[in-house]
C-alpha cells in the first residue's frame, strides 16, 4: 500500500505531501504520523504542502487533525509552502485552519520549529527529569 | 426561412461566377481601387483567392453562408478581416471588399437571367449571401477589437500594481486609484505571488492613493491579509485617511486584528521592528567630511 | 450560449473524487481559466464530489465546456439519487454539517463559483450545478 514518507531530522519529523491524496492515504498518514511522533518523542512536525495545488475541506480537516493530535503528544506542527491560489481559495471557502501555524517555506518553518522547541533541547537526556524552566530563556512560555 | 427557389437562384450565381470569373475579377478589383491602402496587387490577390474559394462553395449547392461548404470562404474572410484590422482598416472598408462584388455580379446576373422573376430571385439570393459574408467580416473585426481591449486591460492591471521590496523580507504595495473587484483580485494574486518569490515576512499595503473604500474593497483587502497569514506572512495596512477610517466604521467592516498604520513610514518602522531590526542614527560628522555636507545616515543593524 | 463539449463521469468512490479533480482541472485549463479560477472550481468540484459519495450514495457528474460570446466557462452538475437534503436553507449555512466535516461543503462551494444551483428532494435525490466563468 502506498504511504507518504515521513523523514526524521533530530527530534523533528518532516512530511512532504506530493500526491493527490485520496481518503485512505490521508487516514494512513495521520496514523503513521501519530505513531512516529509517539515513538520518537518528536517535538515538532513540519508539513510541506508546497506541491499541493488543491486543498479542500477534507485535506484542511486532515491538516487540523494532524496539528491537534501532535499537540496532544506535545509536538508543534508548522505547515509550509501553501501556494497563493490555495490560500485565496481557502479564504473564500471559509477555512481558517485554526490552531495551525504556518510559514512560507521549509527554511522558515524549520526556524520557527527550532524556536518553538528550543527549550526542550536544553532538557537533559533523561526524560524522567524535566528541567525547570529558567528565566534566561525568557521566550514567554510557561513551563510544563 | 425557406425560399423554394433559392437553390435555383444561388445556382444562377454559381453559374455566373464559374463562367465569368475573370471578368468579374477584373471589374471587382477596379471597383476597389478607390479604397484606401489596398494596393492594386494586394486587392487582386485577395479577390482572386476569394473567388477561388467561393466558386466551389457555390457549386456544392449549399444555400446558407453558415453551411460547411462555406467554411473555407468564411475562414478566408476571417483572416482578411483580422489582418486588415491590424493594418488599420475600418470595419466598413473591409466589408466593402465583399459588397463591391455585388455590382459586377448583378450585371452578369442580368445578362444571364431568362425572366424578370428569375433575375429578381437570383439578385436576392446573391444579396443575402454577400450581405451575410460582409457582415461576417464586421463581426470578426469587432471580436478582434474586443480581444485587444481585454489584453490591454490586463496589461494595465499588471502595470498599475507594482510590488516593491522595501527591505529584506518587507514588501510594499502602494495602491493608487479606485479599487474595483477585478483589480483588487489581480492585486491580491500578484502580492501573494511576490511574497512567495521573495520569502517576505511582511507586506505593507498602502492605500494612501485610494480615494474611497467600499464594503467590497474592504472585504477584498481583508481576504488578502487572511490569505497572506495562511501562507505564513503578515500584512500591515497603511495610509488610511480619516475619511476612509470613518467609512470603514460606518460600513461595519471588522478589521479584526489586522494592524493598521496611518502612514507608510509608520508601517515600515513597525515592519522593521517585527523583523528584528532597528534604525539608528550615526553620530553627525562620523560619516564622511565635517560640516553640513555630512548627512545623518540611517543604517540598520539586524 | 453554447455548450462546446459535454461528458459524464461516475462519482461513486474515493478514487472517483481524485479522478474528478483531475478531469475538472484538464477542462478548466482547456477553457483558459486562470490559475486562481482553476483552483476554485477544482476545489468546489472536490467538495461536491465528496458530498455525492459520502451523503448521496454515489452518483454522477456532468462536465460542460461553455461559450457565451467571448466568455468561456465550465459548468459541473453533480447528481445523485440519495436521501436528499431536508432543509436546504440550513444546509447552505456556514458550519452546518451532518457528518464530522467542517460543514463547508455546500456553502463554501457556493462562494467559489459564479453560478450555483441546488435542487434536492428528501427521498429522491440531489442535484447541484455550479459554473465558473473565465
Amino acid at each position: 500500500m502506498e504511504r507518504i514518507p515521513i523523514l526524521r531530522m533530530g527530534k523533528l519529523l518532516l512530511v512532504t505531501i506530493q500526491v493527490d491524496m485520496h481518503d485512505r492515504l490521508a487516514m494512513t498518514l495521520q496514523d503513521d504520523l501519530t505513531s512516529r511522533i509517539s515513538a520518537l518523542g518528536a517535538r515538532g512536525v513540519l508539513l510541506d504542502i508546497s506541491s499541493l495545488d488543491i486543498v479542500d475541506s477534507f485535506i484542511g480537516r486532515m491538516i487540523s487533525n494532524i496539528a491537534s493530535m501532535a499537540r496532544v503528544l506535545d509536538a508543534e506542527t508548522v505547515v509550509v509552502g501553501m501556494q497563493p491560489a490555495v490560500a485565496i481559495t481557502l479564504v473564500e471557502l471559509g477555512l481558517s485552519l485554526p490552531g495551525v501555524r504556518t510559514a512560507l517555506n521549509v527554511e522558515k518553518g524549520m526556524a520557527l520549529l527550532q524556536a518553538l522547541t528550543a527549550d526542550a533541547d536544553d532538557v537533559a537526556e533523561d526524560d524522567d527529569d524535566v528541567a525547570p524552566f529558567t528565566a534566561e530563556q525568557g521566550d514567554g512560555r510557561t513551563a510544563g | 426561412m425557406t425560399d423554394p427557389s433559392s437553390s435555383n437562384s444561388l445556382g444562377a450565381v454559381a453559374r455566373v461566377v464559374a463562367e465569368h470569373r475573370d471578368d468579374l475579377l477584373a471589374e471587382w478589383v477596379a471597383a476597389q481601387s478607390g479604397v484606401r491602402g489596398a494596393s492594386a496587387a494586394e486587392a487582386r490577390r485577395q479577390a482572386t483567392e476569394f473567388l477561388g474559394l467561393l466558386q466551389p462553395a457555390l457549386a456544392t449547392g449549399a444555400t446558407s453562408p453558415d453551411a460547411r461548404a462555406f467554411d473555407a470562404v468564411r475562414g478566408f474572410l476571417g483572416d482578411l478581416s483580422r489582418s486588415r484590422a491590424v493594418d488599420g482598416f475600418s470595419p466598413s472598408e473591409t466589408a466593402t471588399f465583399v459588397f463591391s462584388l455585388k455590382e459586377p455580379l448583378f450585371r452578369r446576373l442580368r445578362a444571364d437571367a431568362a425572366t424578370a422573376d428569375a433575375l429578381a430571385d437570383s439578385v436576392w439570393a446573391a444579396t443575402r449571401l454577400l450581405d451575410a459574408l460582409g457582415l461576417y467580416t464586421t463581426e470578426v473585426h469587432q471580436r478582434g477589437r474586443e480581444e485587444l481591449i481585454q489584453r490591454q486591460q490586463a496589461d494595465m492591471l499588471e502595470l498599475s500594481t507594482p510590488v516593491v521590496a522595501l527591505w529584506d523580507g518587507v514588501l510594499a504595495l502602494p495602491m493608487i486609484g479606485t479599487l474595483d473587484s477585478s483589480r483588487t483580485q489581480v492585486v491580491m494574486e500578484t502580492l501573494l505571488q511576490r511574497i512567495v518569490e521573495t520569502g517576505a515576512d511582511i507586506a505593507i499595503i498602502d492605500i494612501t492613493g485610494v480615494p474611497t473604500v467600499d464594503t467590497l474593497t474592504a472585504q477584498h483587502l481583508l481576504k488578502t491579509v487572511t490569505a497572506a497569514r495562511l501562507m505564513g506572512a503578515d500584512c500591515i495596512i497603511s495610509g488610511i485617511r480619516p475619511q476612509i477610517a470613518q467609512t470603514i466604521v460606518h460600513l461595519g467592516v471588522d478589521l479584526g486584528n489586522v494592524t493598521t498604520k496611518a502612514s507608510l513610514a509608520d508601517a515600515f518602522r513597525l515592519a522593521l521592528q517585527r523583523t528584528g531590526r532597528t534604525v539608528t542614527k550615526v553620530a553627525a560628522g562620523a560619516a564622511g567630511a565635517a560640516g553640513a555636507a555630512a548627512p545623518a545616515s540611517a543604517s540598520t543593524r539586524s | 450560449m453554447a455548450v462546446l463539449r459535454a461528458e459524464s463521469m461516475p462519482v461513486r468512490t474515493a478514487q472517483d473524487v481524485v479522478l474528478v479533480r483531475q478531469e475538472v482541472r484538464a477542462w478548466a485549463v482547456a477553457q483558459g481559466l486562470g490559475l486562481v479560477d482553476q483552483t476554485k472550481i477544482i476545489t468546489a468540484a472536490s467538495e461536491l464530489a465528496r458530498n455525492t459519495v459520502d451523503y448521496g450514495g454515489g452518483g454522477t457528474v456532468r462536465l460542460e465546456a461553455l461559450q457565451d460570446g467571448l466568455r468561456k466557462g465550465l459548468r459541473l452538475t453533480f447528481e445523485d439519487q440519495g436521501p436528499g437534503i431536508a432543509d436546504i436553507g440550513l444546509a447552505l449555512t456556514d458550519g452546518y454539517t451532518t457528518g464530522n466535516g467542517m460543514g463547508l461543503g455546500l456553502s463554501g462551494s457556493k462562494r467559489l463559483v459564479n453560478e450555483f444551483d441546488l435542487w434536492s428532494e428528501p427521498g429522491k435525490g440531489t442535484r447541484v450545478t455550479v459554473t465558473r466563468w473565465k
